[in-house]
């Protein structure tokens, strides 16, 4: 299989990444780090994301309270998290890191919050 | 009149790690006074992940990493007013600030540290041709908005600028349901990080058009529409390249700007480059005693670059308190040559200079395959081979303390050599 060149996106330092399939094994090749490497092969075979949005407040000073989703979820699935993030609405005392949502949109992955009101 | 150590201007990642690490070094009194009602400054509102992986070795969202230090912040009992406005400040380390509570009040300082961030270039700073309607945001605005206050701020939307506020701001608005119809970007690469690429426009096929500008606005009230078209090296405008949109909402993300009335007004020097203070190897501005560090000094991409800076900045505030800094030694300069657009520090004090020098700089243009050149009085001491350089991202470098061989009124110079030149 020809080589193929992705931007790693794990973290801000971006390195160029050549994948190259050789058999079952996959080569990669200009990560700075070993997070690289995992990340070349997933984005090639199932691509994931982490999602950070906002959920309502109620009765709160503040608004809206960030979330995310503890780990990245598949990308064909990140349209139906934000349906369900949706229909959310929490109240404080939260502490960061709390589980909202067990299992958001059936991607075995919590969604936990960003900050503590 | 109120009298600290050390009082720290800011209460942003930049201020809350300079009064921790003032702290850690020894210094009791200290106050940060912080104009918002919250501790955290830009970051609460980056409620996107990607923060912390130099600093905490694992990647979170802006509110989760302000969350950390304000938590240390607390339970080192350090002091801080908020809701707070820094008025005025003086070589004399005095400091005018205004609340509610307090009213007007002078504050003393021994030494002083500015961590006031940066702000939006607006319209007015770069000229935007056409009517005034509403439907116009900076895209920081825009965030704060939809993240923490939980507006809707349009539906289809045009982006300008691709810095990345734009970039994630293009991603936050899809996954909000509105219809991004493009970034438009007006030199030949991107002003953003490359990831934020990806992960923001690419993931959501929202087109990023390089090379193009804004023409024309329409719309009396709201925006009813734009005008691009394509521009030549000169950016210069290609007639006939026009492009219209039908949107209700431009975004800019233009660029920031380190936000310095404060300094400038205190008689500080500012560097005509990076619009912050000019900066030795303690960050010290040129006015004995103040500091300075992060987004004010200038634009960071990374907020763990700005920890880093901000704990060298608290560290040596500390030290001044003390009297541990050599204030005789030979001072040299940095100087920005061929492909660097600038150098922080711009003056370093030879005998502060532990194991190492660090410097920090930004590239003038997008570059593959160059050697980054080190030079003391155009003799090489250092050469590092890059593969890629864009002036999104901010570079850094060290240089070993037995390198240093320099003199009163050295040059430490950076530029950029091709490969095999
Ligand atoms: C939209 C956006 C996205 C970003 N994305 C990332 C990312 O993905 N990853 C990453 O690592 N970094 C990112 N950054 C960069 C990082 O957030 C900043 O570099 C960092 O917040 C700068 O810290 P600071 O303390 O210097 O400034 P700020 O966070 O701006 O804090 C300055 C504080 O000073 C206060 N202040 C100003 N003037 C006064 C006054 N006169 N009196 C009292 N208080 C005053 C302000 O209210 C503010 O709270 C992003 C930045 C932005 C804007
Ligand atoms: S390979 Fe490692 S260092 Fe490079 S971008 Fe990916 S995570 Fe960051």
């Amino acid at each position: 299989m020809k080589s193929k060149e992705i931007i790693c996106i794990v973290c801000p330092n971006g390195c160029y990444l050549e994948i190259e399939k050789k058999g079952d094994e996959y080569v990669v090749r200009g990560n700075k780090c070993p997070r690289g490497k995992i990340y070349g092969v997933k984005e090639l075979t199932n691509p994931t994301r982490v999602v950070t949005t906002t959920v309502k407040i109620k009765d709160g000073k503040l608004k809206m309270l960030p979330v995310k989703t503890r780990d990245p979820i598949p990308k064909n699935k990140i349209s139906a998290c934000m349906r369900a993030v949706d229909k959310i609405e929490v109240k404080p005392p939260i502490s960061v890191g709390d589980v909202l949502v067990q299992n958001i949109a059936g991607t075995h992955v919590d969604l936990i919050a960003s900050r503590s009101v | 009149m109120l009298t600290y150590e050390i009082v720290v201007i800011g209460g942003g990642p930049a201020g809350l790690a300079a009064a921790i690490e003032a702290k850690k070094n020894g210094i009791e009194s200290i106050l940060i006074i912080e104009r918002d009602g919250e501790l955290g400054g830009i970051l609460q509102q980056c409620i996107h992940n990607g923060f912390g992986l130099h600093v905490f070795k694992e990647e979170l969202t802006g509110p989760e990493y302000a969350e950390k230090f304000i938590h240390e912040l607390k339970q080192m009992g350090i002091a801080y007013k908020l809701d707070t406005m820094v008025l005025d400040i003086n070589k004399d380390k005095e400091i005018h600030a205004i609340n509610t509570i307090d009213g007007f009040m002078t504050i003393k300082a021994g030494a002083v540290i500015l961590a006031m961030g940066c702000r939006e270039r607006t319209r007015g700073a770069i000229n935007i041709p056409g009517t005034r309607p509403a439907g116009i945001y900076t895209a920081g605005t825009a965030q704060r908005f939809v993240n923490m206050e939980g507006h809707k701020v349009g539906k289809r939307v045009v982006i300008l600028g691709s810095g990345d506020i734009g970039l994630i701001m293009a991603r936050r608005m899809t996954l909000e349901g509105a219809k991004v119809l493009a970034v438009v970007e007006l030199m030949p690469f991107s002003g953003g990080l490359t990831r934020n690429i990806v992960q923001c426009l690419e993931d959501y096929n929202i087109p990023l058009l390089l090379s193009h500008t804004l023409t024309e606005i329409r719309g009396k009230d709201r925006v009813e529409g734009i005008v691009i078209a394509k521009v030549d090296e000169n950016k210069k405008i290609i007639p006939g390249t026009e492009q219209e949109f039908d949107c209700d909402t431009l975004l800019l993300s233009v660029g920031l700007i380190p936000e310095n009335e404060l300094s400038y007004n205190a008689g500080i020097e500012l560097d005509p480059i990076t619009y912050g203070p000019t900066v030795n190897e303690a960050m010290e501005t040129s006015v004995e005693g103040i500091f300075a560090c992060g987004n004010v000094v200038h634009v960071h991409d990374l907020v763990d670059f700005v920890t880093q800076e901000s704990r060298r900045a608290g560290k040596n505030a500390a030290g001044y308190i003390k009297k541990e800094i050599k204030k005789e030694s030979q001072t040299v300069h940095t100087h920005p040559e061929k492909g660097i657009r600038y150098i922080v520090p711009q003056r370093v004090r030879i005998a502060n200079v532990g194991q190492k020098l660090d410097l920090f700089m930004r590239v003038d243009n997008v570059y593959q395959d160059v050697y980054m050149v080190v030079k003391i009085n155009d003799k090489e001491i250092k050469r590092i081979k890059k593969k890629h350089l864009a002036p999104g991202e901010m570079e850094s470098l060290e240089i070993q303390k037995d390198d240093l061989v320099c003199e009163e009124g050295s040059m430490i110079s950076i530029l950029l050599e091709k490969e095999g030149a």
